[in-house]
C-alpha cells in the first residue's frame, strides 16, 4: 500500500471514531433534553401556586416588605449568570456570557457597581481568565439541577440583598430559555426587588387578572409574605436552572449532530480520495510493467 | 358529603390531589383542621405530618417540610418545598437519618426526620 493511501486511509479511522462519539453525545442530550422538559413541566405547578399566593397577599394587605422596596438610589447590583459545566454545546454558554456582559456594560452605564454571581464551570472560567471579579460561584449541578442546588445558590444571593451594609440593592438573572429543541435564548430578568405588578403565571397571564377571596393570614400578613418572598426567589431561580439545563441539552444535541453530519461529509470525501489514490497506484503499476514488459521486448528484439 | 379539594405539591413535583373531606396541617400556630366550606386562609405550614381524609374513608399521610397552605373556594393547596407520602418514606433511611441528627445535635434534621418517621408508621396504624 502507498504512503498517500495509507494516510488517508488512518484519518478515515480517525474520523469514523470521532463521529460515533459524536453520534452517542447526541443521542444521549436527546434523551436528556426530555427528562429535563418533564423537571419543568413537574416544577410548574408548585411555581404557580406560590405565584398565587404571593399576589395574594400582596393585593390583599398594604404588607411592606425589603424584598418588595425599590431603592432609588440603587448604588450596588448582582447579576447572576447561569452556564453549563461543560463544553461541546455550541454557543450556549457563550451566549449567555455575551447577555451578562451586555447587562453588565448598561448597568455601569445607570452608574451602579455590579458584581458577578456565576453557576457552571464554563462561566467561571471564561471570568477567571480575564481576570474579572467573581463575587461567588457554584459547580457540578448544570445539567440536573436540583431544588436544593437553587436553595443554596438563592441563600447567598438573599443574604447579598438584606445584609445591612455592603449588599446589593438589585438582583438580575441571565439565564436561558428553553423555547424548543431548536431555540433557545439568553434572557435576563430582574429578580429583586420584586415587582409585584409584574408577576406572571407560567401561561404568561399576569397573575393579578386574578381576584383572590379575603384571607386569613397567619400568623400574620407580614409574617406569611416573609415566608413567602424567599421561596418565590428560590422557585423563581429552579424554573431559571431547570430551562437552562433542557436548553444546554438542546443545544448540545444540535452542536453534535452538526459535528455528526461535518463527520460523515468528512468520511465521504477522504474516501473518495483514498479511492483515487488507490487507483493511481495501480494505474503506476500498471504502466510500470507495462513499460518494463515493452523495455524486456525490445532488448531481446534488438539481440536476433 | 361536602367535599374539598386537595393539591399537595412539592417543589418539584406534584405528590398528590384528590378530593378530601378534612385536611390536617401544621401551622405556624399549631396544629389547623381544614373541613369542606372554612374560612379563606393562608398561612405558613411548619415541618409537621399532613393528614388527608379522603372521600371513600382512607387516609393519606404526608411528611412535610416547610411551605405554605391555601384555601379559597373549596380549594385546598399545601405548598411544600419537601413532601413525602407515607408509603414512599424509607423507613430504615429516616432511623439512620435521626440517629445521625441526634448524634449531629442537629434540631432541624431531628425534627425532620421524626417526622418522617411518624408518618411511616401513623399509616401503618391506620392500615
Amino acid at each position: 500500500m502507498g504512503a498517500q493511501l495509507r494516510v488517508y486511509k488512518r484519518r478515515i479511522r480517525s474520523v469514523t471514531a470521532t463521529k460515533k462519539i459524536t453520534k452517542a453525545m447526541e443521542m444521549i442530550s436527546a434523551s436528556r433534553i426530555v427528562k429535563a422538559q418533564r423537571a419543568v413541566a413537574a416544577s410548574t405547578p408548585y411555581a404557580d401556586e406560590l405565584t398565587r399566593a404571593v399576589t395574594a397577599v400582596a393585593t390583599r394587605s398594604n404588607a411592606k416588605h425589603p424584598l418588595t422596596t425599590e431603592n432609588p438610589s440603587a448604588k450596588r447590583a448582582a447579576v447572576l449568570l447561569i452556564t453549563a459545566d461543560r463544553g461541546l454545546a455550541g454557543g450556549y454558554s457563550t451566549n449567555a456570557i455575551k447577555a451578562a456582559q451586555t447587562l453588565t456594560e448598561r448597568l455601569r452605564g445607570e452608574g451602579k457597581d455590579v458584581v458577578t454571581y456565576i453557576i457552571g464551570r464554563k462561566g467561571v472560567s471564561y471570568y477567571t481568565f480575564r481576570n474579572l471579579a467573581v463575587e461567588a460561584s457554584w459547580t457540578g449541578f448544570s445539567d440536573k439541577p436540583t431544588y436544593g442546588d437553587a436553595k443554596t445558590v438563592s441563600a447567598g444571593l438573599i443574604e447579598a440583598f438584606t445584609a445591612e451594609t455592603g449588599g446589593v440593592d438589585e438582583l438580575h438573572l441571565v439565564s436561558t430559555e428553553f423555547v424548543s429543541m431548536l431555540t433557545q435564548n439568553a434572557v435576563e430578568a430582574r429578580l429583586l426587588p420584586l415587582k409585584l405588578d409584574e408577576v406572571q403565571l407560567s401561561d404568561q397571564t399576569p397573575a393579578k387578572a386574578e381576584i383572590f377571596p379575603l384571607y386569613d393570614f397567619e400568623p400574620s400578613a407580614e409574617g406569611v409574605l416573609d415566608a413567602l418572598l424567599p421561596r418565590y426567589v428560590e422557585s423563581r431561580i429552579y424554573n431559571a436552572l431547570l430551562q437552562s439545563a433542557a436548553s444546554e441539552h438542546a443545544a448540545r444535541r444540535r452542536a453534535m449532530k452538526s459535528a455528526t453530519d461535518n463527520a460523515g461529509e468528512l468520511i465521504k470525501s477522504l474516501t473518495r480520495l483514498a479511492n483515487s489514490a488507490r487507483q493511481a497506484e495501480i494505474t503506476q503499476e500498471i504502466s510500470e510493467i507495462v513499460g518494463g514488459a515493452n523495455a524486456l521486448a525490445d532488448a531481446s528484439r534488438g539481440s536476433e | 358529603m361536602a367535599e374539598l379539594h386537595v393539591e399537595l405539591v412539592a417543589a418539584d413535583r406534584k405528590v398528590w390531589s384528590g378530593a378530601a373531606t378534612i385536611v390536617v396541617a401544621r401551622t405556624a400556630s399549631g396544629d389547623t383542621g381544614i373541613m369542606p366550606g372554612h374560612t379563606p386562609v393562608l398561612s405558613v405550614l411548619e415541618t409537621g405530618p399532613v393528614t388527608i381524609r379522603t372521600v371513600d374513608g382512607g387516609t393519606v399521610i404526608a411528611a412535610v417540610h416547610g411551605g405554605f397552605i391555601s384555601f379559597a373556594d373549596n380549594k385546598l393547596s399545601l405548598l411544600a418545598e419537601i413532601a413525602e407520602l407515607a408509603d414512599e418514606i424509607d423507613v430504615a433511611r429516616a432511623e439512620r437519618a435521626l440517629e445521625k441528627a441526634k448524634s449531629d445535635l442537629d434540631e432541624h434534621a431531628e425534627r425532620r426526620a421524626e417526622v418522617r418517621l411518624f408518618a411511616a408508621r401513623g399509616l401503618k396504624a391506620h392500615a
